[in-house]
This record gives C-alpha cells, structure tokens and sequence, in this order.
C-alpha cells in the first residue's frame, strides 16, 4: 500500500514537473485583446456607408485599392499601371495610350504610394496621385470619377520610389530616384558609381483647376538612395525633405556596403527658393524623352505624347536651397508633424529615432553650424538640428505618421510593432506588435496639417498564420487600429490586394457627394460615338471596318453583321446609350485576342478584332445589365478574302 | 359683386400665373433596384424627370414611349390657362356676379375635362401594349391610377398632383366657394 503511494506521487511529480517545465518555455501569446467592442466599431450596418475613403497602393499588382474605413470592405481595385482585362483599360484603344512610356506600351508596373491632393496642407478631395516605381511615372486619378485621367513619365529617372508627395497646396508633386544612374544614361561601368551615378529629385508642377502635370524643373543631387520625403507645412511650408540611404554609395551588395555608415541623410531643399531661380532663368533645358498621356472626359479617349525636353539644375545652381541633415542609419521615412516644426527620421538600422527640428535647422543655416560638406552642398552639425530622439524604440524604425493630439506613431519593422509617442517630450506612452513585420501606416490626414486622427492603418508584408492558409503565395495584410483613447486598441485584420505600401484617407463625404453617375450623352465627343440607336453602322475603309454599336437594354444594334473579310480589322466602337445609374453593359466576340469593354452609360469604348478564318462569330453583352441580358447578343459573318459582299448591318429584318 | 370677393378673384387670377412655373402633377415610380427614385413632372407645357429611364423599362412590357413633343394637350393647356386668367381678371374688373358664376364653371369643367382627358391617355398608354412585348403577364395591363397609388408588376406607381396642380385645385375650390358666398349674399340682400 504505501508503494503504491509512493509510485503515484513520484508520477504525479514527473508529469505536473514536465507540463510546468514546458509551459514556461514556449509562452505565446496570440497578441493583444481584443476589446469587446471592437466588433461594434468596424461593423457597418447594410445600407450604411464607411466613414472614410482609403486609398491603398497596391505595390507590385500595380493598381490602386480602395477600401472603406472601419468596415475594411473593399470599394474599388483602379487600374493604374496595370492592365485591366475586367474593364478594358489597358486593352480597349482609348485606354492603351495610358501605358505608352519612352520604352514603349508597358502593362505593368509597381505602385508603392498614394498621395492625396492637398489645399492648405489638406486633402481636397480632387486627386489623388501615386507612383510607378520602375518605369519611373506619376499617375493622377480623378476622385469623381475613380479613373486614372494622366500619367505622366519623369526622365533621367530609376527606381521613382520617393514618390508622390505633393506641397501643401499641390503646387509640386515631387518624384526622387532610389537608384542613382549615370544622367543622360551612358554606357559606363558600373564601378564608377561615384564619378558618374546621379541621384534626381523632380518637381512636377500641377494646375490647380485641371490638373494637369508637367515636369517643372529636376534637381541632380549626389549619388545617393533618395528613399522617401514629405512636404514642409507651417513655418516650413518651403521647404522639402527627402531620407537618403547609402551615403557610403554602394553599387554592389548593398545590403552590406550601404549598411557601414553610422549616419546617413536627410536632405532639406527649399523649393520656395529654386523655383524663384527657375524663373531667373537658372538652370539648362537638356534633351529628354518622355511620355505625357491623357484622358480626355470629352472624347473618353486618352491621348499620349513624347516629350523632348526638360529644365535641369546642378546643386552649385541653386546654392543655399540645399542641406544635408545627418540622420541615423539608412532612414527610410522623413515625415513632417503637422505643425511643420518637426521632422522624423526613420532610420531602419537605428535604435533611435531622430527628430529634428525646423527652427533649428534655420538657425544653424545662419549660424553656419556645418559639419562639412557632399559635392558643395553643406551638411549642418547633427546636435544643431536635433530636436531630440526616442530612445529605445525598437527595431527598425521605418515610418510615422500623427494624429491631432500632438502625438506621433512610428513603425518598427523587425521587433514587428508600432508605437505611440509624445512629440514634444520625445516620451513612448504605447506600442502594439503588429502582425507582422509592418511597413507603413498611415491615419487619415496623417500627414497633413489637420489629421483627422481616430484610425491608425498599418500595413504589414507577412501575413503567415493570420488567415486560412491559400497555399504557398499569401496575401498580404493591413490591421485597422483605434487611436481615438490613451491607448492603441486593436479592430480588424483585413487581406490586401497586391502589396500595400503607403496610403492615404479622408473622411467619406468630401467626396462621395462628387460622385458621376452617368457620362451625359449629349457631352460624349468621341469621334465615333452615337447619340442614337438610329445612327448605328458599320462603315469600310479598306481592309479596316468600323461598327458603330450601341448598347442598350436589352439589345445591342445592329446585331447581324455580313460582309467582313479574312484579314479585316475590325474596330468595335460600343457606345452605352443609357442615361440611368449602375448600368454598363459589357461587349466581347469570339476569337476575341483582347480583353473585354466595360462601357459606362454615355460613354464610347472600342476594342480591335481581326478576322483571322471565315465563319460567324457571335458577340455579345457581358455585364448582367437586365433580365433580358442573355437575349443581348449578335452574329457576325465572316467571309473569304476575295468575296465580294458588300458589308450589311441590320437589326430586325 | 362684394368689395372682398372681386380682391380675392384678382388674388387667384394672378395666383395662376404661377402654373406656368410649376410641375402640375407627378409621377413616381418605387422599386427595390432603384433606392433613389424614378418619376416624372408633368407642366403646363412640357414633362420633365427620368423620362429617358421610364421609356427604357416600358419597353419590355410593350408601353408607347412617352414622347411629350406628339402630345398634343402640352400645346393647348398654356392658351387655355391664359384664356382662365384672363377671364378671372375681367369679371373681377367687370365686377359682373354672371360672369363670376361663368368663370368658375368653366374652371371647374377645364379641371374635369383635364381629368377625364389624363384618364383616357393612362388608359391607352396603360392597354395598347405591343404584341410583340418581351414581358407578357396574361391579364395584366398597366394604367397608372389618375390619383393614388397601384402595384405595376415590380413597381409601385403613385400619381398625385405636384404644386402647381395644388394651385389649380386650391383656386378652382376657391372659386366655387366664392360663387356660394355671393349667391348667398344675393339672397340676404334680397330678404332685406
């Protein structure tokens, strides 16, 4: 008896002994509560609308997300850089101009951030911008009607990352390069970097009432990474900056060679300054080839256009618009509070986070507070501009954003965490892991001069477990965070389209109320367009044939068409004639090589068939647009090369 | 003629002057896939509203289009209007308690032949359908009601009269209660 005791306590022991011993190794914890209401805060009753509109780059899918905020629902994917096959665009021949570049038609690219158009350092609501990273571009999207209306290209330009961000009242929207090449690009080696490699930071002017863009003047800077910038606001209203990594200019291995410098920079232009010397004629027109495409609303076609020159200055042109700002170490962003007074450095190899300040940066300017100086342009004393650091932030500090109660986010990419601190004090009141390895954030306004606060967006590069598992390629994701307390208060994880780098949000009703509904029939001035069912044709000019078709509920007219040929090319030109909401009708034909057209009522799109074999080729409408939408449909006839028929349309004979 | 009673005649003369610049009567129609409403205003002279859209749904039912350009009132309701204006200004000026009871006789039969005519247009529109209609419900016609509200397949149509037919109905009454009140005044002046 007592044995048995003795065995079961000595059992008792080994196991309670083991499940303690394992328990304290691997303590994980699934991350921070959830609080209880958090479902309330993002839950959008049906028939209810988001408070804000967010505009989420898409990174490598090249396309502009938009998502509903607190709902997290996706509104619209626009297509930007990318080809389309859903609408058209990219595909049809009025949108195929929007991807002409100096290398030719291009269908892709990567879209890393949004910028919103801003008047008095606020979002307006009018545009919104965002850049093709390597194909260097910078794409408007008119926000009446979420289409991409221009892009344009920017010359003597690699790798367009420090872009776009636009000046407190859109006068500029700046394009820098992260890829330093020879300007005017020559065929040097590449070990001379050095001597030969530029960095180019480009000034695209913008009009106010329409729009659109044109390359101002481009300032060459000395072979650095040029990485990310924000506009000055206040007091520094004038005033750019720009992060700059690889100071040590690397051209190989850089993960190791750009990494060796304890500090790199933060670059102050005065653009103020620079565009009075531009207008003194300072600088030199250089060759350039680049393209400017635009969408017309009048004609719904986009046209494209080289351009051939652009104004080039050297820093020695504009000698006191220029100062480098040491920063630790490879800074990615450079972000502007919104009082204009502090500037954040996020130094992704530092463990602090440097805050300078923009008095007392112009203090050290007049006070020659240098430390030295890159290629003539000098670089101010680090301790004469530093308004102070965050010390102990963690690691990999990369960007920050604020919100309107004098506090500041910042985002740590490998501790995987954002934290929360005073701007003034420099003190970390806050942090939350994100889940995980988060790149930007973003707070609706964040980084204007009035953030609209209350939500904080981070944007994170592995998603792993946070969703059911869709094999080995997995979305990425955005985790919608509560600001409006003390305390951060984590709401919702939501799957990203593409990759999503920066965003931009602004509350709902300064732009839903733009909204178009339908393109008026009467405006439409595409050159073959129909304002009425009875006009629609099918005319020959040669080997090519124009249809003029039009699309209504539920019918399309004409709907049998003869007389086509082998080796015809055949324009479809489908015009929606209806003026009533939400109602597009969709066109394709058999053997069609190309995409579908969506078309908006009133609006003219066309798409390119060729007519490779004889026989009949059914066409038809394919968005659901009515009950009688299977009913919508046509045949065209194909005949032999040297058949004679001439060509006959009709609709119900 | 009573003092107040040829004012207030003048008042409603002018007051029809206004129908010239106001819908007199509307038409709405409410259906799930159209949350922000569908209808049409009719004028005096012309029809106005989502004419385009009610035309582009008739058609699958086999309704005529509604073309305001053939029909043929539209042309004649602004002389007949003016002629109702121009009577009620002269009586009052006349001050002729005749032509009062005149006047507002040929009101009140405008207002019912306008009735009548509206009825028989919703009628023909509402039952001449073409045979080659791609919706056909056997039975089923579709006449607007002339006042009110009535099921049309998905749609719910209501007709009621906008403000410048309130306007019409407002002095028609109005005129009607004038004709009593001198009538009657006749008569007391006559017992005394």
């Amino acid at each position: 008896m007592k044995q048995r005791i003795l065995l079961i306590a000595v059992l008792a022991a080994v196991i309670s002994g083991a499940g303690f011993i394992s328990g304290c190794g691997t303590k994980k914890t699934k991350g921070p509560l959830i609080e209880s209401d958090a479902p309330n805060k993002v839950y959008v009753e049906p028939g209810k609308f988001d408070e804000f509109y967010s505009f989420v780059s898409g990174g490598f899918s090249g396309q502009m997300a938009v998502y509903g905020l607190p709902s997290c629902r996706l509104l619209k994917v626009i297509p930007v850089f990318s080809q389309n096959p859903e609408n058209g665009y990219g595909y049809s021949e009025e949108t195929k101009p929007m991807l002409m570049t100096s290398y030719g038609f291009i269908p892709w690219d990567d879209s890393h951030h949004a910028e919103l158009s801003m008047k008095d350092g606020v979002p307006d609501g009018k545009w919104v911008f965002i850049n093709g990273n390597n194909t260097p571009r910078i794409a408007r999207i008119d926000l009446t009607t979420f289409k991409t209306v221009e892009i344009i290209e920017i010359p003597n330009s690699a790798g367009n990352h420090s872009s776009p961000f636009t000046t407190t009242n859109s006068e500029y929207v700046i394009a820098g390069t992260r890829f330093s090449v020879p300007i005017e690009n020559k065929d040097v080696p590449i070990s001379s970097y050095k001597d030969n490699f530029k960095g180019v930071l480009s000034f695209v002017k913008v009009e106010p009432s329409s729009g659109d863009m044109s390359i101002a003047f481009q300032l060459i800077t000395p072979g650095f990474d040029y990485d990310l910038s924000h506009s000055g606001k206040g007091p520094s209203n004038d005033w750019f900056f720009f992060s700059c990594y690889n100071s040590e200019q690397a051209y190989t291995l850089l993960e190791v060679n750009a990494s060796q410098k304890d500090k790199d920079y933060i670059l102050a232009v005065n653009w103020k300054k620079i565009e009075e010397l531009v207008k003194q004629g300072k600088g030199t027109v250089k060759p350039a080839s680049y393209a400017h495409n635009k969408l017309s609303e009048k004609t719904h076609t986009v046209t494209s256009e080289m351009l051939k020159s652009v104004r080039m200055l050297k820093p020695e042109d504009v000698k006191g618009a220029m100062y480098y700002m040491p920063c630790p170490k490879s800074p990615h962003g450079a972000d502007v509070d919104p009082s204009g007074e502090y500037i954040v450095g996020g130094g992704k190899l530092s463990t602090v986070i440097p805050v300078f300040s923009f008095s007392k940066m112009i203090k050290a300017i007049e006070g020659n507070q240098f430390e030295g100086e890159v290629e003539g342009i000098p670089v101010l004393k680090y301790e004469s501009v530093l308004s102070g650091e965050v010390k102990e932030p963690g690691l990999g500090p990369l960007h920050t954003e604020f919100d309107d109660k004098g506090f500041a986010y910042t985002s740590l990419f490998v501790s995987s965490e954002i934290i929360k601190w005073k701007l003034d004090t420099k003190e970390i009141v806050d942090r939350m892991p994100a889940y995980y390895s988060v790149g930007h954030i973003m707070i609706p306004g964040g980084d204007s001069r009035k953030p609209w606060g209350k939500y904080l967006l981070i944007m994170n590069k592995i998603t792993k477990d946070r969703f059911l598992p869709t094999g080995p390629e997995l979305a990425q994701s955005a985790q919608l965070i509560d600001i409006s307390g003390d305390k951060m208060k984590l709401l919702l994880d939501f799957p990203t389209v593409g990759e999503p780098h920066y965003a931009q949000a602004l509350p709902a009703d300064l732009i839903s109320k733009n909204q178009v509904k339908i393109f008026k029939l009467e405006d439409n001035q595409h050159p073959y367009a129909l304002k009425s069912e009875k006009d629609a044709r099918v005319e020959r000019k040669g080997n090519e044939v124009h249809a003029y078709i039009s699309s209504i509920r539920s019918h399309l007219t004409p709907d049998n068409i003869e007389g086509i040929k082998t080796g015809d090319v055949v324009y479809f030109h489908i015009t929606n004639l209806e003026q009533d909401w939400d109602i597009p009708h969709g066109f394709t034909i058999m053997g069609n090589d190309n995409s579908e057209l969506l078309v908006m009522p009133g609006e003219t799109c066309t798409i390119k068939w060729t007519a490779k074999e004889p026989g009949i080729y059914p066409f038809y409408c394919t968005d659901f647009c009515s009950a009688l939408h299977q009913e919508m449909q046509g045949y065209l006839r194909v005949s032999g090369k040297d058949s004679k028929a001439p060509i006959t349309f009709n609709s119900n004979k | 003629m009573k003092k107040q009673a040829r004012i207030l005649l003048f008042i409603l003369s002018a007051l029809l002057i206004a129908v010239y610049f106001l819908p007199i009567w509307e038409i709405t129609l409410d259906a799930p896939q159209y949350p922000e409403g569908l209808g049409f205003d009719i004028w005096i002279n012309k029809m106005t509203g989502d004419l385009k859209t009610v035309n582009g749904l008739n058609h699958y039912i086999g309704m005529k289009t509604i073309e305001p350009d053939s029909i043929k009132e539209l042309s004649l309701m602004p002389y007949l209007l003016a002629l109702l204006i121009a009577g009620g200004i002269i009586t009052a000026m006349l001050n002729k308690k005749l032509m009062l009871y005149l006047w507002s006789g040929i009101f009140v039969l405008f207002g019912i032949a306008g009735a009548v005519d509206f009825y028989i247009w919703e009628y023909d529109y509402g039952h001449n359908l073409n045979s080659m209609a791609a919706i056909k419900v056997p039975g089923m016609t579709y006449q607007p009601p002339l006042i009110g509200s009535k099921e049309l397949l998905n749609f719910t149509a209501y007709s009621y009269p906008s403000t410048g037919g309130y306007i019409l109905i407002f002095a028609g009454l109005i005129s009607v209660l004038l004709v009593f009140y001198e009538f009657k005044f006749n008569k007391v002046i006559k017992s005394v």
